[in-house]
């Protein structure tokens, strides 16, 4: 397995050779229950300052990757390192440091919100638990952070079961804030949100970015948000890489065929023809995992040589110098 | 940036000043009223016992033995030792009601408390409680009961360790049950992130959202601890001599049934209406905490959906030719005290072999508007309140019941949004095509199988005669839906009603079943009402569109003519906050505000609150959808693009 | 199918297991020395030394547990100083005798529960809905054994319609016709309850599927509403009725203790009551053991045919 290139400098996280397994745990009478690798040999590096989106379907290991970021799961193989200090090290030590530093934003706004707890509560929790903060100086953040959401005051005493998806998204949002986070993971954000209501919280989330200095790992299904977001994208399929560059240049120039079937598969006003593969095109079993490129049986490129092994995450290179692929026969050269 | 801040006004929707306290509910509900009122009585006078003029319950006067009630001085006679009834009733029933109360709240903490622990610590912890609560159910509960009073030794302590012990797995098993769920919900992972430790979380995050199920629990089980203990005490195996409670009272009196019955009457009688009021009393709290139970979400909904129309309002079907014609159809949901005007007046003109979609955001009425017309949405609390639907000239809300079954997947087939929840989870998909064939097609077992396999291989289902014997949940999502799509082909349909068929799904699989259908209403010539949020979707299949806000059509027209010239500013704004592939500099432009809500629209446009061409006109009286050809249409005073509708109208 | 009754009875096997050691456990724990309850409180310290000896309760808790194990795979349960029989013989007497009363008051519970659960849920909030539920709440609220009482008092003492004891005739009785009007006052006794909380379940299990998006499916199939209701619904609702069944086969042996006891039945319940009363403790350890095992394999048979109606849980 080669690794990633070596990290850019600004380098604010830094995943490399990440593994989840789940299952595959002792049996009572010997034997094991059955493993998925929900996440494989995933090495990238998220830049100080930047969005990273993650694209994938669903299956393809990016929400075990966000739980993985923020510490919520430990990986099985690998390691991830915030800022030089390796994070599952950190999170077993303190969890609370890594929460300093690293925040979360949910799909779900409503669910995410305890409903027997106000608003108050809720954003006081991380105040109390992971700052100094006095409780003339909580009141204070509190106020500076529903202004940065946008939400009125009033909404401190309301439970969540009063606010509609968009506003507590916006809850969610300044709750991961209240700590003065570095890096914030949002796991699919607008996904549960009506479109209009999207595009208001994207802006809040570009705004904020730019007033806090701060570092997205935006992760979504939906490739024009992705790519209306990012600054480099990750694709994944399968729990692995399958391509990883600036988001332009995936976007515009994809190396790997399942990038471009994911871009010509999805609607767009005014688009009348849609790729469409066989119905037969499917995932492959995750007990029983192909040999070779796992995209393989899909994939209109395919040789022997897919069948056979799986290509190294850099096996293709693009135009950029920091656009890769993990195919044996990259688009842009064929 | 531009949003403005939103300030909190916008919630005054629904409820009037505060809601009901949970007190003033209970109130509501006359049965649990009654039980309220009868237990307080017979605990008040239990209570009061010391207090009041009884004769002591346990001096026995053989002179005065088997007493009839009403006696002098003996209220409720005597029993065989001519000990006072009443006194012993009113003596024993405080006996009773203390112990049942202790065993249910011992057996409530221990309990709770286990499965708390189980369910939120998970792995091996919980496998260890759980084993061990699974042993101890292993047991027939009063047989464990009685193992217990008989290593311990009868007596009525013993009795309540007893039956305080073989409730604690009810208890912990309930709660795990609860936490385990709560344990996953995302709201836990959220306070793990805001640095609180497991205790922390475990007590002040899940335990509030576990009370009011222990709540439950407790009030639906002290009734049956009351009885349990009767029952101990009853088989001898409780409360000792001389010392009464109910059961030992009836246990007694067993001995003399037939000389004197009511010695065992009187204390039955008074078990009865002990735990039938903390019964109804129960049911009472269990009917305000349950939310499922709570606004009669429970309430079951009618094959069809109700039709109140006034018949002289009927409006015709329109004159041009179509399969379906839709004319001024209104839904509505009445929920508590408010009407929800779901669908406030649709018209849809739906001609063989067309596809049209309805956009719409959650609340625009659009899924609404797609079953109302073959009467799918729910009864209670929905109803159809206007307008028509006409099928080839028929009209769907007059005919008759049978009429409409006849046509529900026969003439109209509906595809749904999640494939999983849409499909029976215990029949195979091969029952389940059958079932539809059948239900329209005189066909034979083995004839109905063979179309079974025939309509799978015309949805591209790879080997269509095995997977009929597959249940849905050994598909994948796509071919799931594939399923529910030939299902809806089974019997040659005119009309095809498909709700969000691809919103579950992903991408790539969208874009196969897109294709399909795109594929199969060219074959069959069968129109598509297709329903979605997306105007990406919208393009890859449909002919026309409609767009939906705050239940009525603000803009229809021509696909491409409503993409590239929007005139409503809703649809104008709709299609300008979606990011487009390929276009990441696009800046989206949000739409301020929310949609209003449908039981409080306000006068005039319902868009006008969060439009920027809002002008006074706008808040006034009914806006129309004003036609400006066949196809073109748009309910706004002032459109954009005018000058191009005014060329289209000339 | 085969392969996951076989994999369930297996593993039925170490809950088995455990309920011997539980039951063990229990008698061993009980204050009081056995012999002197044996032998009475005037046996000399040498006789009593010497039953215990003969009893192994010299030996260690193990031991004595690995003996007894051992016995029971034998057939030998020790011997009822009370009756002076073999406790094996008499428990398997009375269990079939037990078995007889609760299994008519099973069938009948599930019957009319169901029964009555989806009239009720069919026509909810109607009349009939409204009889059923007042007519539950009553049969959960009162103790069994007086309601046995009652009945007695009723139809055995003044209607004189049926026998107020016993499970046979003493005279001329033994056939199938006698035993079933032995039967009737004490199963019915016993089903009350359990018919009561069946039927409550299934009324909410039936209201809560029908609102399920997959009933909303065969509607929109066009199936006449009495195929979406007893062929769709009833199959959905029956899946998480029938553990249900299950947990109240437990409450309905457990009821027989009493309607045993009242009406005389020459069940095990009766007998567990009377061996607790006079401290014949390997009775009531022989008694335990049979009926929470015929229980946990009761509870096993639920779960196959849960399994059989469920795919999902293959």
């Amino acid at each position: 397995m080669t690794k990633h290139p070596e990290p850019v400098s600004g380098t604010l996280l830094s995943i490399s050779d990440v593994e989840r397994v789940f299952g595959g745990e002792r049996k009572l009478f010997g034997g094991q229950t059955p493993a998925v690798h929900a996440v494989q040999s995933v090495s990238l590096d998220v830049r100080k300052g930047e969005t990273l989106g993650v694209v994938g379907e669903s299956g393809c290991g990016k929400s075990t990757l966000a739980r993985l970021i923020v510490g919520l799961d430990r990986p099985t193989g690998g390691t991830i390192h915030f800022d030089g200090t390796d994070l599952s090290e950190l999170a077993k030590a303190d969890r609370r440091a890594l929460a300093r530093k690293v925040q979360y934003v949910f799909q779900d706004p409503v669910a995410s919100l305890n409903p027997r707890k106000t608003i108050r509560t809720i954003l006081e929790a991380p105040l109390k638990h992971l700052t100094e903060l006095k409780s003339q100086g909580r009141e204070q953040r509190l106020e500076e952070l529903l202004e940065a959401v946008n939400l009125a005051p009033e909404f401190l005493e309301r439970y969540p079961h009063e606010f509609s998806g968009g506003q507590a998204q916006r809850i969610g949002i300044a709750r991961a804030l209240a700590a003065g986070p570095e890096l914030i993971v949002l796991d699919e954000p607008v996904s549960a949100l009506d479109v209009s209501v999207q595009a208001q919280v994207l802006n809040l989330l570009d705004d904020l970015k730019d007033r806090f200095g701060l570092t997205y790992v935006f992760i979504s299904h939906d490739l024009s948000v992705v790519e209306s977001v990012s600054d480099r994208v990750a694709v994944m399929y399968f729990g692995r890489l399958a391509e990883l560059g600036p988001a332009r240049d995936v976007f515009a120039k994809p190396l790997h065929p399942y990038t471009d079937l994911l871009m010509r598969s999805a609607p767009a006003p005014g688009r009348h023809e849609l790729l469409a593969e066989d119905a037969s095109a499917e995932l492959p079993d995750p007990y029983n995992p192909p040999l070779g490129c796992a995209f393989a049986a899909r994939c209109a490129y395919k040789t022997d040589k897919c069948l056979a092994g799986k290509p190294s995450p850099s096996e293709a290179t693009g135009g950029q110098a920091d656009h890769f692929a993990a195919c044996y026969h990259p688009l842009a050269s064929a | 940036m531009t949003d403005a801040t939103m300030t909190a006004p916008v919630k005054a929707k629904k409820k009037p000043a505060g809601r009901p306290s949970t007190l003033a509910l209970l109130f509501n509900n006359t049965l649990a009223t009654v039980g309220l009122v009868i237990l307080a009585l017979i605990c008040l006078t239990a209570l009061a016992a010391p207090l009041l003029p009884l004769p002591d319950p346990d001096v026995t006067a053989p002179a005065n033995r088997l007493m009839p009630v009403f006696s002098d001085g003996h209220l409720l006679g005597t029993d065989h030792l001519g000990r006072d009834l009443l006194s012993r009733l009113i003596w024993g029933t405080r006996v009773s009601l203390a112990v049942g109360l202790s065993a249910t709240v011992i057996a409530a903490f221990f309990g709770s408390l286990l499965g708390l622990v189980a369910g939120y610590a998970g792995g091996r912890v919980d496998t260890l409680i759980m084993r061990g609560i699974d042993m101890v159910m292993a047991f027939p509960y009063i047989l464990l009961a009685l193992a217990i009073v008989a290593v311990l030794g009868p007596g009525l302590l013993n009795a309540l360790y007893a039956i305080a012990l073989v409730n604690i797995p009810f208890f912990a098993r309930n709660i795990r049950g609860i936490t385990l769920g709560l344990s996953r919900r995302e709201f836990v992972d959220a306070a793990r992130l805001a640095g609180k430790s497991p205790p922390q979380i475990l007590f002040i995050e899940i335990l509030p959202n576990v009370l009011p199920v222990i709540v439950i629990t407790m009030s639906t089980t002290v009734g049956w601890m009351v009885l349990e203990t009767a029952g101990l005490s009853f088989l001898g195996l409780g409360a000792q001599p001389p010392q009464a409670d109910l059961g030992s009272m009836l246990g007694e009196g067993r001995k003399i049934l037939f000389t004197a019955p009511h010695v065992s009457i009187i204390p039955g009688l008074m078990i009865f209406a002990l735990v039938m009021s903390i019964n109804l009393l129960g049911d009472g709290i269990r009917d305000i905490l349950d939310p499922r139970l709570r606004a009669g979400s429970l309430t079951r909904p009618v094959a069809r959906t109700k039709v109140i129309r006034d018949p002289k309002d009927i409006p015709p079907p329109s004159l041009e030719p179509g399969v379906l014609d839709v004319r001024d159809m209104r839904t509505e949901f009445q929920i508590g005290g408010s009407v929800y005007k779901a669908v406030g007046g649709v018209d849809l003109h739906l001609k063989k072999g067309e596809c049209i979609g309805i956009i719409g955001e959650s609340g625009s009425g659009k899924s609404v508007t797609a079953m109302s017309v073959m009467g799918l949405v729910p009864t209670p609390p929905g109803r159809i309140v206007g307008g028509a639907a006409y099928l080839n000239g028929e009209d769907l809300f007059g005919a008759s019941d049978k009429r409409v079954r006849d046509l529900r997947g026969g003439s109209v087939a509906y595809v749904f949004q999640d494939p999983l929840s849409t499909l029976h989870p215990l029949f195979t998909v091969g029952d389940q095509l059958i079932e539809a064939i059948q239900a329209h097609q005189p066909l034979s077992g083995s004839e109905a199988k063979e179309k079974a396999i025939e309509l799978l291989s015309l949805v591209r289902i790879p080997n269509a005669p095995e997977r009929l014997s597959a249940y849905p949940h050994e598909l994948s999502g796509g071919m799931r839906q594939r399923v529910c799509i030939a299902m809806a082909l089974a019997n040659d349909a005119n009309v095809l009603i498909a709700d969000e068929p691809t919103t579950a799904l992903d991408v790539t699989v969208q874009s196969q079943i897109l294709t399909l259908m795109n594929g199969l209403r060219r074959e069959r010539d069968a129109a598509i009402l297709f329903i979605t949020h997306d105007f990406g979707v919208v393009s890859a299949l449909c002919d026309r569109v409609a767009v939906m806000y705050a239940g009525r059509i603000v803009e229809t027209g021509v696909t491409a003519e409503v993409l590239a010239n929007p005139q409503h500013p809703y649809t104008a704004k709709l299609i300008d906050c979606v990011p487009v592939l390929g276009q990441p500099e696009r800046r989206t432009d949000a739409i301020e505000g929310r949609p209003p809500v449908v039981n409080n629209l306000p006068d005039g446009c319902a868009f006008a609150d969060r439009c920027p061409r809002v002008q006074t006109a706008c808040r006034v009286g009914l806006i129309e959808l004003e036609m400006a050809n066949e196809t073109r249409g748009v309910s706004c005073l002032f459109p954009m693009n005018k000058e191009l509708r005014d060329d289209q109208a000339s | 199918m085969g392969a996951y009754i076989a994999k369930r009875l297996l593993a039925a096997i170490p809950v088995l297991f455990g309920l011997t050691i539980i039951v063990f456990l229990i008698m061993a724990m009980i204050p009081g020395d056995p012999a002197t309850a044996i032998l009475g409180s005037y046996a000399t310290p040498e006789n009593v030394a010497k039953l215990n000896k003969d009893l192994g309760l010299d030996k260690t808790l193990f031991e004595q547990y690995v003996i007894w194990i051992g016995n029971l795979f034998k057939g030998d349960l020790g011997r009822s100083y009370t009756l002076n029989r073999p406790v094996l013989d008499e428990v398997l007497e009375r269990f079939t005798a037990t078995l007889i009363l609760a299994g008519t008051a099973l069938l009948l519970c599930s019957i009319l529960g169901l029964l009555a659960g989806v009239v009720s849920a069919v026509r909810q909030y109607g009349l009939a809905d409204k009889a059923i539920t007042l007519l539950v709440l009553v049969g959960i609220s009162r103790p069994s054994f007086w309601l046995g009482l009652l009945l007695i008092l009723i139809f055995a003492v003044n209607l004189r319609l049926f026998p107020a004891s016993g499970m046979y005739a003493i005279y001329g009785g033994g056939d199938l016709k006698d035993l079933l009007h032995h039967l009737a006052l004490p199963a019915f006794t016993l089903s009350v309850v359990a018919t009561g909380v069946i039927a409550r379940l299934t009324r909410t299990a039936m209201l809560e599927v029908l609102r399920q998006d997959y009933i909303r499916t065969a509607r929109a199939k066009g199936l006449s509403e009495r195929k979406v209701i007893y062929k769709h619904a009833f199959k959905s609702a029956l899946v998480s009725i029938v553990p249900v069944i299950g947990i109240q086969a437990g409450f309905v042996i457990g009821g027989a203790v009493y309607i045993e006891t009242v009406f005389q039945w020459p069940g095990i319940g009766s007998m567990l009551v009377k061996a607790i009363s006079t401290r014949d403790l390997l009775l009531v350890q022989g008694g335990v053991l049979v009926v929470a095992s015929a229980y946990v394999l009761f509870n096993l048979a639920a779960d196959v045919v849960q399994t059989m109606l469920d795919p999902r849980l293959r």
